[in-house]
């Protein structure tokens, strides 16, 4: 150990920062590759007076969370691409219910069983709210194994706040690679009083967690109600990291590991002459839309680089809302873009742009 | 007399919706008179259903939950292994329970996990309007087996006390019905057995109560009754599949040491 710091595996920190967190209960269900976290709690949640269940089915995991949740515990769960599928429902259901929760999704690649290799092809699951109705989460993406520990503390912190599921959208790159990682201290250690969590009724009327409102008037006002809180946490929660985008020309965004690679291949091409910048939306819903917008002020052009067919790129045009040209470069099927690939990229389109003016008429 | 009359405190005042002749309003009632009897109002956290009796998280004068189609037994887990001193049940229909959440009953069963379950079968998918169940009887018609069900191409019904009653993880396991004033004593006692074998840490219960459907049966209320009784109980043989008594260790523990299981 040196300066505090511990090798971790990324599934173990998100575990352990958990635990921080002060989170007591998880329920899961096998799935590669995000196994070693439902591993590491089965064997950490006792150890600190908690509860690990390992439920039959993903469907009943969150569930589970739900009951969890309404009760009035810290509560996770942990899945990957098939499970994170079935879980789609009751998302909705603790959305409308308003009950914190935290849920992981170590994305592997699909479309249907897919593979079981590094991907961020559930970008539109995460970032649309994959099950019925209108709602959103909060969406935490982390880059290294020291973000998966922090974001997991700040996730629980979002969802007393807010009353609402949030989601961490990792990879299986971060889940499976060690890095040193400083553990992070995590809120107070029992969660904020909630008087509407259903504990029994002695002393006070019945609490009741329901999503059911056949009067449309009230499910109106409902949503009404749900969206001003997806309002304010759009307006208050957006997160990034902007690196070199003071003077750079040629703008790169990326989340998550891929935003790692693509910083190799900007400082090669700084190397080389380039005005080359990274943004790193942190937050995928809220998008860090005016954040990006004010790093590509400079920009001729801007490149969205993705280990998917193109998700988070239009987020990236819906932020430029047609003030630059946003190229896009993808890799799918569990292929890592190399940083190599990634400069190629910006000396190509660099090229493409070279001479004309930064903003077109 | 006035204590028979008398609203249980455990049920809200509040007008019911149910049809003539449903047997929720008074399953509902047993449930609630027991809970006030063992004096668990205030420790108790119910789980309600999809199905015709979704309401029951407004019927019921206590803490309740309402949970996704046939989730109620995950949702109940959930909560009472954050509250282990509660009382936790589930109020679940058939098409709920037996069909759409077969999955998560048989694994709470099989966990032995600490909760309650009050099963309502009717035969039929009542809410939407009738639909065959996975109780259906065979022949029995319904709006999606209009010629009555026919067990070449639908299969068979399910019978969930004896399918449950093969596992070690249960501590209770009944069918009742309320289709007289005797079966419906019977039905009460049953129910109080199943939240007993809850506050003393045995391990799961369940609770199957044959309950008449007159609407969607299209019958009057009395022939409903008629029709459970001459129909449905001989396919669905009343008693107990599963009884430990209190004081007795764990199920699986007694199976372990004995090779059997305790049957009622």
């Amino acid at each position: 150990m040196k300066n505090g710091k511990i090798l971790l595996k990324g599934n173990e920190a998100l575990g352990e920062a958990a635990v921080l967190a002060g989170c007591r209960y998880f329920f899961g269900y096998p799935i590669t590759p995000q196994t070693e976290l439902l591993e590491y709690l089965a064997r950490r949640l006792p150890e600190v007076g908690g509860v690990f269940l390992q439920a039959e089915s993903e469907i009943a995991a969150i569930n589970m969370v739900y009951g969890a949740a309404g009760a009035g515990a810290r509560v996770m769960t942990s899945s990957s691409g098939p499970g994170i599928s079935l879980k789609q429902e009751g998302l909705s259901f603790l959305a409308a219910a308003e009950l914190p929760c935290v849920i992981v999704n170590v994305m592997r690649c699909g479309p249907g069983l897919g593979g079981i290799r590094p991907s961020q092809a559930d970008y539109f699951q995460a970032t649309r709210g994959g099950g019925h109705g209108d709602y959103r989460l909060p969406v935490l993406a982390p880059a290294c194994v020291q973000e998966m520990a922090d974001l997991t503390v700040r996730a629980f912190i979002l969802a007393d706040q807010y009353r609402t599921p949030v989601m961490i959208l990792a990879d299986g790159l971060l889940g499976q690679m060690m890095e040193p990682v400083e553990l992070p201290a995590g809120p107070a250690a029992d969660p904020p009083p909630r008087p509407w969590a259903t504990t029994g009724c002695r002393g006070r009327q019945k609490n009741v967690i329901n999503t059911m409102h056949l009067n449309p008037e009230e499910l109106e006002a409902v949503n009404r109600q749900l969206q001003e809180k997806f309002q304010t946490i759009a307006r208050e929660e957006a997160r990034a990291e902007k690196y070199l985008t003071g003077d750079a020309e040629i703008l790169v965004v990326a989340f998550g590991i891929v935003a790692r690679i693509a910083k190799e291949a900007v400082n090669k091409a700084r190397a080389a002459g380039i005005k080359a910048g990274l943004f790193r939306p942190v937050t995928l819903w809220p998008f860090p839309a005016r954040a990006l917008a004010g790093a590509a002020a400079k920009a001729r052009t801007v490149l969205t680089v993705e280990m998917n067919a193109g998700q988070m790129v239009e987020d990236v045009r819906l932020a430029l809302d047609g003030s630059r040209q946003v190229h896009f470069y993808g890799r799918t099927g569990g292929m890592i873009p190399a940083g190599q690939e990634i400069l190629e990229e910006i000396r190509r389109i660099g090229g493409m742009h070279r001479g004309r003016c930064a903003r077109p008429a | 007399m006035a204590a028979a009359l008398a609203r249980p405190e455990a049920l809200a005042p509040e007008p019911m919706h149910y049809c003539p002749g449903c047997g929720h309003g008074l399953i509902h009632r047993l449930t609630a008179e027991v809970i006030d009897e063992l004096g668990i109002r205030e420790k108790t956290i119910g789980v309600a259903s999809v199905g015709c009796s979704v309401f029951a998280y407004q019927y019921f004068n206590l803490d309740m939950q309402q949970a996704a189609h046939g989730r109620a037994p995950a949702v109940a887990t959930g909560i009472k292994r954050v509250l282990p001193d509660r009382v936790v049940f589930t109020y679940q229909g058939d098409g709920d329970l037996a069909s759409i959440g077969l999955a998560e009953i048989v694994h709470a069963a099989a966990r032995g996990e600490k909760i309650t379950v009050i099963f309502v079968n009717n035969a039929n998918y009542g809410m939407t309007g009738g639909q065959m169940a996975p109780t259906t009887l065979p022949g029995q018609k319904t709006t999606s087996s209009p010629g009555g069900r026919d067990v070449k191409q639908a299969g068979y019904p399910l019978r969930i006390g004896e399918m449950l009653s093969t596992l070690d993880g249960p501590a209770y396991l009944a069918r009742v019905s309320v289709h007289n004033p005797a079966q419906i004593f019977k039905a009460k006692k049953a129910i109080r057995k199943a939240f007993e074998t809850q506050i003393s840490g045995l391990g799961f219960a369940l609770v199957e109560v044959l309950s008449p459907c007159p609407t969607n049966w299209g019958l009057k209320p009395v022939e409903a009754l008629q029709w459970l009784e001459n129909n449905m109980v001989p396919y669905y043989p009343l008693g107990e599949y599963r009884s430990v008594a209190p004081g007795a260790a764990e199920p699986n523990e007694t199976q372990q040491r004995t090779g059997r299981t305790e049957r009622g």
